[in-house]
């Protein structure tokens, strides 16, 4: 017991270190060309979940903001950082409201507990259509606990919800604990990187994938811009 | 003990009538064209099933009365009819019964099978998928783009699996996951299977049919009333089997024009 | 014993061993009881599953205590998941239609008292006897496994339509390995049940003794043999549609699989199957199976009453004729379970009208049954009362078919609670109405103690009225438009039926309870009931004029000589007011059979 304590003390010592000298990857996402308008999602099959939105939904899978950004874009250190292994010991949460994916997309390392709730008064299933980690497919009536689960392997995983079709979003599991959700405008942020070399990629679910080479010096910040072909349909 | 058994099989007879007789619970009101046969069909089916039902539990229960647990030295009677008396008597009755319910019901299936929909009937098509059920409208150009499995991104809602890149019949096509329709005019449904066997059921439509994955067919009927109906599927289909439904609206004409051009601005 | 002047049998030994006396026995008494013990078994599994599902229609979202025990992911918290309602639902279809209903009244009773009815020995192959059912064991075995393989057993129903059952696991949680495990189950038990129809056929044209002729087996009997007739055909056709399932799953064939299908987004790799193809397999099996399930219980009922009422059949040949006629009309029917399937709607109008000339049959059988009780001197007990009770269900679940008969009412019922309750009374109860009777009245024999009595008339009322309130309803949900399958009722629609389904949960609780007051009834009185005479009822066919258990080879060393028709009942004998089959006392008689 006290060993383990005086060995976590120690790494503690050895990251924070580190990190003094860290530096940062920061930069924004955009898109050219005219994105596909999103589209209207009609829920009136589940009147419980349609009434919980005044105004109706719209599909997900390409957000834009002003200035040409692109949103729920997950840029994430690929290669070059050396996994720290360290899977964070809070669970991450996936919301079923509404009828909605609460974040569209998850982003989370591998191992970490991912907590899957459902506020609806309906039952959900949750379909993640996993390809190299397992695959499972479980419901979850009104009132039950929440799913507890954690994936083994680096993926990005679409999941669906069969019972609610247009229920749609992303597990992106990953490798590492550097990593960002692009928002508002595009914008990202990767900070506490140490110097070094790093492949720095960025992920669209729809636009695919673009990654760009980077070398980071002590406490420095590296603007680094990624810009996706939109597509009109 | 043998007359308890009389008294309980008439008295559960009797029970068992009254819902029916007291329409406690019936399909909801009729508002199609072709359902009032099929509710002609019904009602003359119940009185002659509900007929043979009590007459057979009553005649079982007075035998049962009468002769059990006779006195030793009491007589055994042969039924006077004998066996081919009650032969002729069900090949006639009950045969002569079955038949005339089953000519009579042709008409009533053929109303909405065998005949062809008429040439201005307005086309709808349906696809089933686990586990709702969507509709498409031709638009403006009345043709309906063709369907393209592997495009299909239920995510970004490309239900249909339509290609409005390359196909500019798809481009106005109106996909809706409710289905209207306007009162007093013939529909065209056309039915598609995404993936498993589903099934399009509306009570007050009188109208049942399974999609056939692999199979497109088709159905033809006209709602005479104005309202929101429920379209259910019945067909087991999967784990959401329970809650794969929509809503089929009946509206004025105007009011479906309205709702077709508000839906082909979204 | 009756005057058994007959020439004596080669007798063999009986074996000695315990795996041979009881567990791989060649005796068809000893397979008899163990069929009869798997589908007690089953019986008790089933109505379980039934108990579970009734509790989740009537209140979804109360957890069942203990249930996540049994499947974590199918009860999070013992809040059932609808497919886990699904999947339990798939199974108490499965286990009650094909371990049940087909196992007691056919395999269980038919091959403990067939070979005893026609005065043989044993059956012709007691080897296939044997493996018959081993085999069919095994199908429960692999059947039951499903539950704990994989993400549980399949959820696509007992019919299991394709494409569903085809697709793999992308079509939901069991239909990769739990449909797999189902198809193999019920191969196997189709390779049974062949087996065991191949073993019924030949004891019964083969192995009669003489004086035996056809006309003068027993009712029970002409109903295993009309059945293993049917059985021989219907079996046939399911065993090689469930290994087209098999390969569909396992070698990359397409048989029920169209091409285009798309599943999450997925176009599937199957192409150029036929999902009709499988409704058409499936049906071809599945309404003879109907009957597989229901004519021995009509023999075994019209055996039972005619002991009981003292008098003959009005018609024995007439009830003969009728359960022929509804044996060969059974297959060409099966397309009314197809009426809005999408197969040609013309066809519908061709399956319709055998299906209601089936009525014609039907009905004369009840009237043969009920007209026979006239003027007769009824004993009542349970195994008469359950007899009665039988006809009474019969002809409430028979009447519905009036309805689903037509194809134009069938737009409105079709996969309804009506025709939930339909099947089940007509097939379900009065199937185990049947095997209830069976069991009062041959416990004896084949223990050698009486059932008490009290107890059974007991159970009867529980069971007999409990039935009725379980499944009447059903009929008036099916009117109302509530859909079958449905393990949750969400729709607006259905909100006001669901007081309707409480009232049905509360006697489904009651009349399952009333079942173990059946299975103590069994245990008890088979250890502790009064001993039993060798012809406790007074009857006249076979199994009653030998001992009591019967003997290794049934009859002591002796092929039992005929004399009579096999229910001389209302006649002056030195025995009383019937003669036995084995008799040689001449009779007058005037309901002789003309």
């Amino acid at each position: 017991m006290r060993t383990k304590s005086m060995l976590v003390g120690v790494s503690t010592l050895l990251m924070s270190s580190s990190l003094m000298f860290a530096g940062t990857v920061s930069g924004k996402v955009t898109f050219t060309g005219t994105p596909a308008k999103p589209k209207t999602i009609d829920m009136s099959k589940e009147p419980s979940c349609a009434k919980q939105h005044a105004t109706p939904l719209t599909t997900e899978s390409v957000v834009t903001g002003p200035n040409n950004g692109l949103e729920n874009v997950v840029v994430y250190v690929s290669s070059g950082a050396p996994d720290d292994g360290q899977v964070p010991a809070q669970a991450v949460t996936y919301e079923q409201k509404g009828c909605q994916y609460l974040p569209h997309v998850l982003p989370m390392h591998v191992n970490q507990e991912l907590k899957i709730t459902n506020e609806d008064q309906t039952s959900h299933n949750i379909h993640p259509l996993a390809k190299v980690n397992h695959e499972w497919n479980k419901s979850q009536p009104p009132g039950t606990p929440a799913i507890s689960e954690k994936y083994e392997k680096a993926e990005f995983i679409s999941v669906k919800c069969n019972v609610h079709p247009w229920m749609h979003g992303v597990f992106a599991v990953m490798n590492t604990n550097h990593y960002d959700l692009s928002k508002g405008g595009g914008a990202f942020k990767l900070p506490n990187l140490p110097p070094g070399k790093y492949t720095i990629t960025a992920w669209h679910e729809d636009y695919g994938t673009q990654t760009a080479d980077i070398t980071i010096t002590s406490n420095e910040t590296k603007d680094v811009n990624f810009t996706f072909k939109a597509k009109a349909y | 003990m043998a007359r308890l058994f009389a008294i309980t099989i008439v008295v559960i007879a009797i029970l068992s009538a009254i819902p029916i007789l007291r329409h406690t619970w019936v399909a909801p009101e009729d508002i199609s064209t072709h359902g009032a046969l099929i509710d002609e069909q019904m009602s003359e089916t119940m009185a002659e099933a509900g007929i043979s039902f009590l007459a057979a539990q009553f005649i079982l229960a007075f035998f049962v009365w009468k002769f059990s647990n006779r006195a030793p030295d009491a007589k055994l009677k042969k039924f006077p009819g004998g066996a081919k008396g009650l032969v002729i008597g069900a090949l006639l009755v009950v045969g002569i019964e079955v038949m005339a319910l089953g000519l009579f019901g042709v008409k009533a299936w053929a109303n909405v099978y065998l005949d062809a929909p008429s040439a201005n009937a307005m086309p709808v098509q349906v696809q089933a998928g686990q586990f709702a059920f969507y509709f498409r409208y031709p638009g403006v150009d009345g043709k309906f783009g063709g369907l393209h499995p592997e495009l299909i991104n239920e995510g970004s809602q490309n239900i249909f699996g339509l290609d409005p890149e390359h196909d500019v019949d798809a481009r106005d096509d109106i996909v809706a996951a409710e289905m209207a329709i306007p009162v007093n005019k013939e529909i065209h449904l056309l039915m598609h299977a995404k993936d498993v066997g589903h099934s399009f059921f509306v009570r007050e439509l009188r109208v049942q049919q399974d999609f056939v994955p692999g199979l497109d067919v088709s159905l033809h009927f006209t709602a005479t009333k104005i309202g929101k109906y429920e379209i259910v599927c019945t067909q087991l289909c999967g784990l959401g089997h329970y809650n794969m439904k929509a809503y089929l609206e009946v509206m004025s004409q105007q009011d479906f024009d309205d709702w077709l051009k508000k839906q082909a601005g979204q | 014993m009756h005057d058994m002047s007959a020439p004596v049998a080669h007798q063999h030994a009986p074996p000695t061993s315990f795996i041979r006396k009881y567990v791989f026995s060649l005796d068809h008494k000893v397979i008899g009881k163990q069929y009869y013990g798997l589908a007690l078994l089953a019986a008790y599994v089933g109505m379980g599953l039934s108990w579970l599902m009734r509790f989740h229609l009537a209140w979804n979202s109360t957890a069942i205590p203990g249930l996540q025990f049994l499947s974590a992911s199918g009860a999070p918290g013992g809040v059932m998941t609808p497919e886990y309602y699904l999947q339990l639902m798939t199974m108490h279809g499965t286990i009650m239609v094909f371990f049940v209903l087909t196992t007691a009244p056919f395999a269980a009773f038919g091959n403990y008292f067939l070979p005893i009815q026609v005065g043989a020995e044993d059956m012709p192959f007691p080897r296939f006897n044997m493996m018959s059912f081993w085999v069919t064991f095994t199908a429960f075995l692999v059947l039951m496994s499903s539950f704990f393989v994989g993400d549980g057993p399949t959820l696509g129903g007992w019919t299991q339509y394709a494409p569903l059952n085809a697709i793999g696991s992308v079509g939901g949680p069991g239909q990769g390995t739990g449909v797999v495990l189902w198809a193999v189950s019920i191969a196997l038990f189709c390779v049974g049940q062949l087996l065991g129809a191949l073993n019924f056929i030949s004891t019964t044209l083969d192995l009669r003794v003489k004086g035996m002729s056809m006309m003068r087996l027993p009712l029970s009997a002409w109903s295993w043999f009309i059945t293993s007739c049917i059985g021989l055909t219907a079996f046939a056709v399911l065993m090689p549609a469930c290994i087209l399932v098999i390969l569909d799953h396992v070698a990359g064939t397409s048989f029920f699989v169209a091409s285009g299908l798309v599943m999450n987004d997925q176009v599937l790799p199957h192409s150029g199957g036929s999902t009709l193809l499988w409704q058409h397999l499936f049906w071809f099996f599945g309404h003879p199976e109907v009957y597989i399930a229901i004519v021995p219980s009509m023999g075994i009922v019209s055996h039972i009453l005619l002991a009981n009422q003292r008098k003959p059949m009005l018609s024995q040949r007439v009830l003969i004729y009728s359960m022929g006629a509804l044996a060969v009309l059974s297959y060409m029917v099966y397309g009314h379970h197809m009426f809005v399937s999408g197969m040609n709607p013309f066809s519908s109008l061709v399956f319709s009208f055998p299906t209601l000339v089936i009525t014609i049959p039907s009905t004369i059988i009840v009237l043969i049954w009920t007209f026979s009780l006239y003027g007769s001197k009824l004993r009542i007990n349970s195994a008469s009362l359950f007899s009665l009770g039988f006809i009474s269900m019969f002809v409430s679940g028979g009447v519905s078919g009036f309805f689903l008969a037509q194809p134009s009412i069938d737009i409105m019922l079709h996969a309804t609670y009506f025709v939930v309750g339909h099947f089940h009374l007509v097939m379900g109860v009065a199937a185990m109405f049947g095997i209830f009777a069976g069991t009062y009245f041959w416990f004896p024999k084949i223990t050698g103690r009486m059932m008490s009595e009290p107890l059974g008339k007991l159970h009867f009322w529980l069971s007999f009225v409990g039935a009725y309130c379980i499944f009447m309803p059903f009929h008036y949900l099916g009117m109302a438009g509530n859909v079958r399958r449905y393990s949750t009722f969400v729709d607006d629609f259905l909100q006001p039926l669901i007081p309707v389904h409480k009232f049905i949960t509360i006697a489904a609780f009651v009349t399952g309870a009333a079942q173990l007051i059946f299975l103590y009834n069994l245990f008890y009185s088979r250890f502790k009931g009064a001993p039993a005479p060798d012809n406790p009822w007074e009857a006249t066919s076979l199994e009653w004029s030998t001992a009591t258990p019967p003997p290794f080879d049934n009859f002591g060393g002796k092929h039992p000589i005929v004399y009579h028709d096999p229910y001389q009942y209302g006649v002056k004998s030195s025995v009383g007011d019937y003669v036995m089959q084995t008799s040689p006392e001449q009779v007058e008689t005037e309901f002789e059979e003309k």
